[in-house]
C-alpha cells in the first residue's frame, strides 16, 4: 500500500471500530492487518478520536510485542524460542536462520524480503521446533526445511 | 456411493502438510472418478501420526498416517477408500491404543466432527447442556458446576462453581463472561485444539455461564499467535448467531448472550486474568491489585467470570450429564478429567485426556513412548514456563493438583515438556528468568527488576564467578520474587529456576550433596 493511503486506512479503522468498548486494540489490529505496522502519524489521530493522550496510545503500542512501529519485510518469519522447541533444537535452528538471512531478531533483510522475529509458543508443541511464516505454520522444522521454505517464499515474490 | 474422507485442518496438521494432502486426494479422486467428500476435521491429537487421514467404512473409521502428498497415489492404488491394507494403515481409529485408553469428556467430539458444522455438533450430543440449562434457574446451574468439582483448568485450579456463585450473587445491571484463550504456556495446545476442532463446545459453555450468572456479553480473549483459531471461532459464532444459539432471546427462552472474539497482541502476561481485562479495555496489560476480585469488579468494573477455554468447554457435558457424572472421574480433590499435552522431546507427542490420577511415568512412557531422540528423559517441565522441572525420581507422582503442590511443582494447564539428557539445566533456568524479563508487565519491582538480576546472577553461576555467593544470592532473589510479586509471573518465575538448581545441582557446578542449601 502506498504512503498516501495510510490516512484513509487509519480513519476507516477508527470509524468502523470506535463504538466498541475498549476499541483501541481492535483499531490497532485493523491498521496493522492492512498496512503491516502502526505508522507514527496514526498515533495522534487515534488519540484524538478516542479521547486519549498520545502517550497512552503510544504506551499501548509499545507494550505489546505484536504491534510493529516499522514496516515489516514481505515475509515475516517467526521461530519459537520456548521450552518445548528448545528441547528439540530450536536454538540451533535459530542460529542457522539468522546466519542464512544475515540478520538478527527484530531485523529485516536489506532486500526487504524477510523479517525475523522470536515468538514464545505457537501452540504446535507436539511438532517442535515450530516456525510460522506469515500466517502459515510449520512443524518439525530442520535447517534444511527452513532453507527450502525461505527459497519457496523468495520464489513466490 | 460417496465415501467420506477426513483430513485434519487444525494448524498443527497444516504445519505438517495436511493441505497438500487434501489437494492431492481431491485431485487423485477426480482423476479416478471416485466420489468422495472431504471433511476437514480437528486433530485427534495423535500428532506423531499427523497428517492422519481417516475413511468411513461400514466397520467404522479407518486411519492412515502419517500421510504426505507423495503417499496419495499408492493409497488409491491400495484402495484405501475401502479401508484396505497399506503400509500407513493404522486400523480402526477407535482401536488405536493411545486413543482407546483415554477418557475423552471435554474432547469428546474433537477430531470426529466437522468443526464448523452446527448439525454435526448437535448430532454428537452438542447443545444438550444448554437446552437443559435453559430450563433451570441460575443458582441450580451454578450448583451443578460446583457439584462437578470442576477447578480452573488454566492453571490456578480455583473451583469454577465458587467463582460463578460470587458473580451470580453480585447484583449489577451488566455482567460479563470472559474466556481466557491466551494460551501462552510452552507445551500447551489443548485450548487451540478445542477452538479449532470443536468451537461450538466453547460457545455453548460460555452461553451456559452467561445464563447462569445473568451476563449478556461474552468475550473470548484470543492470542494473536492463533490466526487459524480466530477464523474458526468467528465462523462458528456467526453460525450460532444465525441459528439463534447466540444473540437475543436464545431458542425462544427470553435469555440473551452475545459473544465476540478479541485478539491479544503477543503479551504472555495477558494470560493473567486482571492483565487480560486491562487489555480488553484497550490498555497496557498491567496486572491489577486483588482485591477487588474480578468476580465482583472485573471487566469495565463489572462482575466478571474469567475462565480458561478448557474449563468453559467442560461445562456443556457437566450440564448434560450432571455434576455427579463428571465428579466420578478423578482422585481426591482433583475431579473430572485433565487434557494433558505431551510436548518437547517425546516420541508420541499429543493430547491425552484422562481422569486425574495417572502417574507422570505412565504418561511419559506408556503414552509418550519415551523421548523422540531415543536418549533417556532427564527432566520434564510440567505446567508451562512457570512450572517446576521434575527429575526422574519424581516421575511416579500422580497427576493431581495437591500431589504436585506437595512436591513444589504445578500441574498448571497440563502441558508436559520432556527433555533428554543433553539438556543443560542451568541454561534452562537462565532462560526461565530471561523469558519473564521479556514478558514482565513492569508494575511490581520484584518481577520487573528481579528477572533481569536473576538472569545476570545465573550468568555468573554458569561462569563460576563468586560461585557460592552467587548461588546464595539467587536463592535470596527467588525468595523475594516468590513472596513479593504482584502476580504469578514474578511469583512463579522461581519455580523453574529453583527446581533446576535443587534437582540438577551438577549443572550449576554444585555437588549433589549441596542441594539442601
Amino acid at each position: 500500500m502506498k504512503q498516501h493511503g495510510y490516512n484513509e486506512v487509519v480513519r476507516d479503522a477508527i470509524a468502523q471500530l470506535k463504538g466498541k468498548p475498549g476499541a483501541l486494540l481492535p483499531i490497532l489490529h485493523e491498521i496493522q492487518d492492512t498496512i503491516g505496522y502502526i505508522p507514527a502519524d496514526a498515533v495522534p489521530v487515534i488519540a484524538d478520536e478516542l479521547n486519549l493522550s498520545r502517550a497512552e496510545v503510544h504506551g499501548v503500542i509499545s507494550f505489546y510485542h505484536y504491534f510493529r512501529q516499522t514496516p515489516p519485510g514481505k515475509h515475516a518469519i517467526q521461530i519459537c524460542q520456548a521450552e518445548s522447541c528448545k528441547a528439540m533444537g530450536s536454538d540451533q535452528l535459530t542460529a542457522h536462520a539468522k546466519k542464512r538471512l544475515g540478520i538478527d531478531f527484530h531485523e529485516t533483510t536489506p532486500d526487504g524480503n524477510f523479517s525475523l522475529e522470536p515468538v514464545y509458543c505457537l501452540g504446535n508443541c507436539a511438532c517442535s521446533p515450530a516456525v510460522m511464516i506469515d500466517d502459515e505454520p510449520h512443524g518439525r522444522v530442520t535447517s534444511e526445511r527452513i532453507n527450502q521454505l525461505i527459497d519457496m517464499a523468495k520464489r513466490g515474490n | 456411493m460417496t465415501i467420506t474422507v477426513y483430513i485434519p485442518g487444525d494448524s498443527s496438521s497444516l504445519s505438517l502438510g495436511a493441505d497438500r494432502v487434501a489437494i492431492s486426494i481431491a485431485a487423485e479422486a477426480a482423476l479416478r472418478g471416485a466420489h468422495i467428500e472431504i471433511i476437514r476435521n480437528g486433530s485427534r491429537g495423535l500428532y506423531w501420526l499427523e497428517p492422519m487421514i481417516e475413511v468411513s467404512t461400514p466397520n467404522g473409521r479407518v486411519a492412515y498416517g502419517p500421510v504426505t502428498a507423495s503417499d496419495v497415489h499408492s493409497l488409491f492404488e491400495s484402495n484405501f477408500l475401502y479401508g484396505n491394507d497399506h503400509h500407513l494403515r493404522l486400523g480402526l481409529t477407535e482401536e488405536i491404543p493411545y486413543l482407546k485408553n483415554q477418557e475423552r469428556l471435554t474432547f469428546a467430539r474433537v477430531g470426529i466432527t466437522d468443526p464448523i458444522s452446527l448439525q454435526s455438533y448437535i448430532e454428537h450430543d452438542g447443545y444438550r447442556g444448554l437446552k437443559r440449562a435453559l430450563g433451570m434457574n441460575g443458582a441450580s446451574i451454578v450448583k451443578e458446576v460446583t457439584d462437578s468439582g470442576l477447578r480452573g483448568r488454566g492453571g490456578a485450579a480455583f473451583p469454577t462453581g465458587i467463582k460463578w456463585n460470587t458473580v451470580l450473587n453480585t447484583p449489577s445491571e451488566q455482567k460479563y463472561v470472559v474466556c481466557n484463550a491466551d494460551e501462552g504456556d510452552s507445551g500447551t495446545y489443548s485450548d487451540r485444539m478445542i477452538m479449532e476442532g470443536d468451537p461450538f463446545v466453547l460457545i455453548e459453555g460460555m452461553t451456559i455461564a452467561g445464563i447462569a450468572v445473568g451476563a449478556t456479553q461474552g468475550y473470548i480473549y484470543l492470542r494473536s499467535e492463533y490466526p487459524h483459531a480466530l477464523q474458526v471461532l468467528n465462523e462458528a459464532i456467526a453460525i450460532a448467531t444465525a441459528n439463534n444459539y447466540l444473540g437475543r432471546n436464545i431458542l425462544g427462552s427470553g435469555k440473551s448472550f452475545h459473544l465476540e472474539v478479541r485478539r491479544g497482541a503477543g503479551a504472555y502476561v495477558c494470560g493473567e486474568e486482571t492483565s487480560l481485562m486491562e487489555s480488553i479495555e484497550g490498555k497496557r496489560g498491567l496486572v491489577r491489585f486483588k482485591p477487588p476480585l474480578p468476580a465482583i469488579q472485573g471487566l469495565f468494573g463489572k462482575p466478571t467470570i474469567v475462565n480458561n477455554v478448557i474449563s468453559l468447554a467442560s461445562v456443556p457435558i457437566i450440564l448434560d450429564k450432571g455434576g455427579e457424572f463428571y465428579r466420578n472421574y478423578g482422585m481426591d480433590r482433583s475431579r473430572g478429567t485433565l487434557p494433558i499435552q505431551l510436548a518437547g522431546n517425546i516420541k508420541h507427542g499429543g493430547l491425552v485426556e484422562k481422569a486425574f490420577g495417572m502417574t507422570l511415568r505412565e504418561l511419559l512412557y506408556d503414552y509418550g513412548g519415551g523421548s523422540a531422540s531415543g536418549r533417556p528423559i532427564r527432566a520434564v517441565q510440567v505446567g508451562g514456563p512457570l512450572g517446576a522441572y521434575m527429575p526422574e525420581s519424581q516421575f511416579d507422582t500422580p497427576l493431581d493438583y495437591e500431589a504436585f503442590s506437595n512436591i513444589w511443582a504445578v500441574l498448571g494447564h497440563g502441558g508436559v515438556v520432556a527433555f533428554d539428557d543433553t539438556v543443560d539445566m542451568a541454561r534452562m533456568a537462565r532462560y526461565g528468568m530471561e523469558f519473564c524479563a521479556i514478558e514482565s508487565c513492569g508494575k511490581c519491582t520484584p518481577c520487573r527488576i528481579g528477572t533481569t538480576r536473576g538472569m545476570e546472577v545465573i550468568d555468573r553461576i554458569i561462569a563460576r564467578k563468586d560461585h557460592a555467593a552467587s548461588v546464595q544470592l539467587l536463592r535470596d532473589l527467588c525468595d523475594t520474587m516468590l513472596n513479593g510479586s504482584l502476580c504469578a509471573l514474578g511469583g512463579m518465575a522461581p519455580y523453574p529456576v529453583l527446581s533446576a538448581l535443587n534437582h540438577f545441582p551438577e549443572d550449576f557446578g554444585l555437588q549433589q550433596t549441596q542441594q539442601a542449601a
